[in-house]
């Protein structure tokens, strides 16, 4: 696994630096909970680009490269800002069996996108995910928390439109 | 101590309990190849080349971690263990960037080594995917080329154990990689430039960055003169590159080969070591008397120094003023003696042989160019110079014993002992303790502070007064020096910081030696005994009583220690550093 | 809660409320599965209805509650009537209109609908004395013995009173107050409970292995950190009976002599999380967990962490690095974790199907637990059940079920009349029976025997449409992916067997590919660090081993037999059954088929990218592969 690091400006906000602030210093005594600060960090920002790490590594009394080693190693941690939709296909070996794979493929084409990346208008961004545990639905597709089972790529587009706004 | 029997290749020891197998092998007198372990700081069981059978245990062991068990016997090689090592060095083949003939680790690369003992041909057998990494040459010591990685961690360990951890893996599988922070380039990141992770790697993957060419190039050019000044533990380090015994002291054949490499002075860095404790003892002397702050810390060590800028930039005031050894001996090349001698400075090419990669990050620091340009010009490890003296052809074991230039050739015990850990404190202790008592004291060992340890507090009582010290090495223990001064509950009043575990003779700069070695010997005991040895041999051995520091402020820092063109040109000032750009 | 007496006061109270005692033989249960699978499946809006149309209706009789999982996914949202003294109406894929219905025809007019229920929609015809076929008499159920899933899609997984009032800590209130920490690990040893995680070590030696080290702390961990595509059973736990796997927790603290348990669990898993949470909460609230439980001077307490995303945490060793806040990468053992395991302490650590199973077990005795299963795999084990069958879900079977009763009975056979081909235990880890092997008896040893693996229980059913060279493909790419990069065998080797495998699947292998790896299958198994590596290449073995006629179709005729490598077959387009409708010609993307109206169309295959888009869509079944 390789992770994409985002070269787009920080935009954080002092509300969400006093925020993660506040989650460092319920934590910082025990520094066994670091992925949690980092969990919670990725909550408020919705990524872990290098000002919110440093702000971490900082208050947790650990190394950055630590923080950031720790962030290339998880799947579930991003160095890129998610779409305001977040596409998630499942390709896990149920979801797999039954086509998962051209799903997404269509997904791909039709957001215009590969797996990892965010439009550019920061509508939407797509990931590929590992079992979402609702195998009796496969395949499945997530949209933020809305999920859809039994996908096919014909409905695709029609879901996708849902969010248009 | 409880101890278990075991059968190696047949062979019956008895060995402590807890042993590894690896442990127990060696007491065998059997050697089972490794890679990636390192004793203590690297015991990860990653790289499997030292897999082996042993009775009582699935599928095959990797001796460096496992421990013996009462009765178990093991096999070190055979058939089945050689094919899973062979084919473990196909694999990590596979990923590496076989550039072997123009790299500089050729011939001394464990890699190498392990390829040829077991046979292992670059038959392509693995070939496949393999990540392309662009060489990292921002940091002014070192070159990082993650092509010839083999993912081992060594450096990793390293870089822990001196504190900092500015490099670790990052991703995952196959795409794991060493790197930094959001791989940033090394000069961004809060390197101290020890190089400690350079003589942890195995391969060609890390390595200081090569000054060489610059030296070949003023050697060559008629307009310059090109001085050499070499550091206090190079003589007890350079025979390694040649294949001498670890701790050998060669201090008049590299003098010979200095001189046959044509430098047109071959210098002591010792006398800039020698001038260092003056000013430095005086400043302490000062600091005590007039109420400074305390305690006072050595600043010879260039990565101790860039570490207590990046993470203690508050507590920069402990820090002696003095410049190392290195900037003032180039300091006083290019003003007292290009002046004595009628030299326009700017046709003087400094070059230091040092034990220490931050030595090459030192020489550009702002304020240390007290002659208007930079005190010494080229800073080279002990690596490079022995490369240099292969590349002349020079046959190092059957030159000469040749002696240092005048008049910047002679040093004191004091100076000798600077290269390993609790030398420089030992060394203005015995010119504190003449000074304080007026009297030129017999009694001039200080054993409290000598040793390899880490971290070593001593308390003397000099004149009357209660002088409590302490000396660090590594920094782990500096840092917890400095977090004791930092919350105000450090009782010492001296301290000395040296950058690497064991001081200068343990340095980055310094040979190679495989983990083989490494894991077997203490280096910096071996080394070290070399330079205790010098001192104890030699009749001036107190800093002050050197006929050069006599000679240089008779004739030219007139004004005294610390008088106002010693603090001109001997002392330096500090920055606070930003960890990441 | 300081004495059993309390707890049994507790219980019955909420026997009572949950009308479980005959105290009120009106008392109506409405409960919807509130899992993942049936929230997604739309199951709130279901309940909401519910709720409004008991209220509508005044039925002050009928209480309606959420619930767990019940295990069939398939039928999602799944509505179940509980009425004293009669058999449960299970309802299957309920909308708000049906559940209007329900309401109307079965609370309000008393009078069950036939056609919504699970029996019927599973086709299953009701006896002759009943109106509609029971849960328990289906063919998907009437196997199926729930140990770990006892009190899952029964449950409020919310409410402590609901669970206690199930029997819950009284096993716990038994350890402290009748039995020292040696009675506990040996009636766990004596019950033959082995590791439902994977590796089936026998659970009562894990205990007594770490009892005895001595410590100032030592830990109890949960390992939720379920990874393998494909399992979901220990979600369904967390998610519909929390409270038991808190219980099993403070008896392994209690046998071990620890005092702090974690809870590592996937974050994919947000409602398990929450409703744990929510469950530890509830039991600290009521002094079932803290200090001085049940008077008996033992404290135990316990917190959750989230995993976020690395299948390689499943491994003990890299779940004990995670929780440590590092890198999830496995270290070597020895040390084991008795000795020296999390923030090297001694440490427990069990799978969440494990310590489901331990409350029971300490309830009815070690005899009743080994009674089930077969000589050396005692009890239950939950499978999940998916792929290409008709009933997928969760089941829980006692070991040594056939696995023709798996699949053909339990799991109502392969859609769409295709043959059976092979199915696929332990995910990534695991290997496959092939249909020649239909009649083993599911079990550690047995599956062990053929090359397979237990596993967590994913279990994926294979037909004639599978080809096993790609699946091998696709669990080597899971495994490529989530390596953690620590030790080459598995960093290097798995990607050179997934690169293999590739060249096979794209026509260009040679047989020697096949021994090759074969070859690195066997050093990377002998010499991987930790449990990923060493069993990362089992599903090429055992597709190696039951198919190797496929590989050699892929390498000698360059032919992939189920026609999924899209490099080896060419779609065509039979010139008999074309009508020439142009239908495929318009679908084609690239524009491969020509071909006028009402005349036979052709595919050229210099240009067609395999996507199979003219196939799905022909009417005439003219487009096959080749």
């Amino acid at each position: 696994m390789q992770k994409k690091i985002s070269s787009i400006p920080f935009k954080g906000t002092a509300e969400q630096a006093a925020q993660l602030q506040k989650v460092i210093d319920a934590n910082k005594s025990d520094r066994s909970r670091l992925m949690m600060v980092m969990q919670q960090a990725q909550d408020i920002y919705g990524y872990l680009p290098f000002e919110v790490q440093q702000m971490i590594a900082d208050g947790m009394d650990v190394p950055l490269e630590k923080v950031f080693g720790v962030s290339t190693f998880y799947a579930q941690f991003a160095l890129s800002p998610k779409g305001k939709y977040n596409v998630s296909v499942c390709l896990g070996t149920a979801c797999y069996v039954k086509g998962s794979g051209a799903v997404l493929q269509k997904i791909s084409e039709t957001l215009g996108i590969s797996p990892d990346e965010c439009t550019p208008d920061g509508k939407f961004s797509l990931s590929a995910c590992r079992c979402v545990g609702a195998c009796g639905l496969a395949p499945v597709m997530t949209i933020n928390d809305d999920v859809y089972g039994r996908m096919t790529p014909d409905q695709v587009a029609g879901i996708l439109a849902k969010y248009a706004d | 101590m409880d101890m278990v029997n075991v059968k190696i290749n047949g062979i019956a020891v008895s060995v402590p309990k807890g042993s590894t197998i690896l442990e127990a092998a060696r007491i065998a007198g059997v050697e089972i190849p490794t890679l990636c372990f390192l004793k203590e700081i690297n015991e990860i069981g990653a790289c499997r080349l030292c897999v082996v059978e042993a009775t009582g245990a699935r599928g095959l062991v990797t001796a460096c971690v496992y421990p013996v068990s009462e009765g178990m016997e093991v096999q070190t090689n055979t058939a089945r263990v050689q094919k899973a090592r062979r084919t473990t060095l196909e694999l990590i083949l596979s990923t590496h960037e076989k550039k072997c003939l123009s790299c500089v680790r050729s011939t001394d690369c464990e890699l190498q080594k392990l390829c040829r003992d077991f046979g292992v041909e670059d038959s392509g057998k693995y070939d496949g995917f393999r990540q392309k990494y662009e060489l990292d040459t921002s940091a002014a010591h070192l070159v990082r080329d993650n092509n010839k990685c083999v993912l081992c961690r060594r450096c990793v360990a390293a870089c822990n154990q001196q504190f900092v951890s500015v490099i670790g893996a990052n991703d995952r599988g196959i795409h794991t990689h060493i790197g930094t922070a959001f791989e940033k380039q090394l000069a961004n990141v809060p390197c101290v430039s020890c190089g400690q992770c350079i003589v942890a790697c195995p391969t060609g993957a890390l390595t200081e960055k090569d000054d060489t060419e610059k030296i070949w190039a003023a050697l060559a050019d008629p307009s310059k003169r090109v001085i050499v000044t070499t550091a206090p533990s190079i003589r007890a380090t350079l025979g390694e590159a040649f294949g001498m015994p670890i701790g050998t002291n060669v201090e008049g054949k590299m003098v010979a080969a200095l001189r046959r490499l044509g430098f047109y002075k071959v210098f002591d860095t010792n006398f800039g070591a020698d001038l260092t404790i003056v000013e430095e003892t005086n400043e302490f002397v000062g600091r005590v008397k007039n109420g400074g702050v305390l305690p006072m810390i050595t600043s010879c060590s260039p990565g101790w120094v860039k570490f207590a800028e990046y993470y203690y930039p508050d507590q920069l005031d402990h820090l002696s003023t003095c410049k190392s050894p290195q900037q003032m001996s180039g300091a006083v090349i290019k003003n007292y003696y290009a002046q004595k001698m009628g030299i326009d400075p700017k046709d003087i090419v400094n070059v230091s042989v040092m034990p220490c990669t931050a030595k090459k990050f030192e020489i550009g620091r702002p304020d240390e160019d007290a002659a208007g340009m930079p005190d010494i010009d080229i800073a080279i490890t002990t690596r490079e110079l022995a490369r240099m003296i292969e590349r002349m052809g020079i046959k190092f074991a059957d030159l000469p014993d040749e002696e240092f230039d005048s008049p910047l050739g002679e040093d004191t015990g004091a100076a000798v002992i600077f290269g390993a850990t609790g030398g420089v404190m030992e060394a203005a202790l015995r010119t504190a303790n003449d000074w304080l008592t007026g009297k030129d004291n017999k009694d001039l060992e200080f054993r409290e502070v000598r040793g390899t340890e880490g971290l070593k507090e001593a308390t003397y009582n000099i004149a009357g007064m209660e002088v409590k010290v302490a000396v660090a090495s590594g920094l782990t223990n500096a840092n917890y020096v400095m977090s004791k001064i930092k919350d105000g509950t450090a009782p010492w009043h001296f301290v000395e910081i040296m950058c690497c575990p064991g001081g200068c003779v343990n340095g980055g700069g310094q040979p190679t030696q495989p983990a083989s070695v490494r894991n077997t010997v203490d280096l910096k005991a071996l080394r070290a005994r070399a330079l205790y040895t010098q001192d104890e041999a030699m009749t001036l051995r107190k800093s002050h009583q050197s006929p050069v520091i006599k000679t240089l402020y008779e004739e030219y820092y007139t004004d005294g220690f610390g008088g106002h063109k010693a603090h001109h040109e001997l002392h330096t000032s500090y920055v606070k550093r930003e960890k990441y750009d | 809660m300081k004495s059993l007496a309390e707890l049994q006061a507790v219980r019955e109270k909420a026997r009572n409320r949950m009308a479980l005692n005959g105290n009120a033989p009106d008392h109506v249960r409405v409960v919807v599965g509130l899992a993942t699978c049936g929230i997604a499946a739309g199951a709130r809006p279901v309940l909401d209805t519910i709720t409004q149309e008991v209220e509508k209706n005044h039925l002050t009789n009928v209480t309606v509650s959420q619930t767990g999982c019940i295990g069939m996914c398939q039928f999602e949202p799944i509505v179940e009537v509980l009425v004293p003294g009669k058999e449960k109406v299970t309802y299957g894929k309920v909308n708000a209109e049906k559940a209007a219905r329900i309401v109307a025809e079965h609370l309000v007019g008393g009078k069950p609908v036939a056609e919504y229920t699970i029996g019927s929609l599973m086709g299953n015809k009701p006896a002759q004395d009943e109106t509609v076929t029971p849960l328990k008499n289906t063919d998907f159920y009437k196997k199926q013995v729930r140990v770990a899933l006892r009190n899952c899609g029964f449950i409020d997984p919310e409410s402590l009173d609901d669970y206690i009032a199930c029997d819950g800590y009284q096993a716990l209130a038994k350890c402290l107050t009748e039995y020292t920490p040696d009675q506990v690990i040996k009636i766990i040893t004596d019950s033959g409970l082995r590791g439902r995680g994977g590796g089936g070590f026998p659970t009562g030696r894990k205990w007594a292995l770490c009892a005895p080290n001595k410590a100032p702390q030592k830990y109890v961990v949960c390992n939720a950190d379920e990874g393998d595509p494909g399992a979901f059973m220990d979600r369904s736990v967390l998610e519909g009976d929390p409270h038991c796997i808190i219980e099993a927790m403070a008896i392994a603290g209690y046998a071990i002599g620890a005092t702090k348990g974690f809870v590592y669990v996937r974050a994919e898993y947000p409602i398990a999380v929450r409703r744990l949470q929510i469950a530890i909460d509830a039991a600290r609230e009521a002094g079932l967990l803290g200090k001085n439980l049940f008077n008996s001077g033992f404290d135990f307490d316990m917190e959750i962490r989230l995993g976020a995303g690395a299948f390689v945490c499943g491994e003990e060793t890299a779940l004990m690095t995670s929780i440590e806040g590092n890198r999830g990468e496995p270290r070597p053992r020895p040390p084991y974790p008795a000795v020296k395991g999390l923030f090297a302490s001694p440490t427990v650590e069990n799978n969440v199907e494990t310590f489901a199973n331990v409350p029971q077990i300490i309830l009815k005795g070690a005899e009743w637990f080994s009674s089930m299963g077969t000589e050396r795999s005692k009890g239950t084990k939950v499978f999940a059940l998916g792929g290409k069958i008709n009933h997928t879900g969760l089941v829980e079977i006692p070991m040594g079920t056939t696995l023709r009763d798996i699949v053909e009975e339990i799991g109502g056979g392969i859609p769409n009349g295709k043959k059976f081909k092979a199915a696929q235990t332990g995910g990534p880890s695991g290997g496959c029976i092939p249909a020649s092997l239909i009649d083993t008896e599911v079990d550690y040893d047995n599956l062990t025997a053929i090359g397979c693996m237990m596993g967590s229980g994913g279990l994926i059913v294979m037909d004639e449409d599978t080809c096993m060279v790609d699946m091998a493909k696709f669990f080597l790419e899971f495994t490529v992916d989530e390596s953690c990069g620590k030790c080459t065998p598995c960093r290097v080797g798995t990607k050179r067997l997934y690169e293999k495998l590739e060249k096979i699947t794209s026509g260009n292998g040679t047989l020697e590919d096949i021994d090759e790896l074969e070859e690195l299958c066997m050093y990377i198994k002998q010499n991987s660090l930790c449990g990923l590596g060493q069993t990362a290449p089992n599903p090429v073995l055992a597709t190696i081993r039951f198919f190797r006629d496929e590989y050699v179709a892929h390498v000698v005729d360059k032919k992939c037999p189920a026609g999924v490598c899209k490099a080896l077959l060419n779609y065509y387009i039979d010139p008999e059954k074309c009508k020439g409708c142009t239908a495929c010609a318009r679908k084609c993307p690239v524009g491969a088929i020509s071909g006028t109206v009402k005349n036979p169309h052709t595919i050229d295959t210099s240009v067609c990218i395999k996507c199979g888009a003219c196939m799905e869509t022909c009417k005439f079944n003219a487009i096959k592969k080749v």
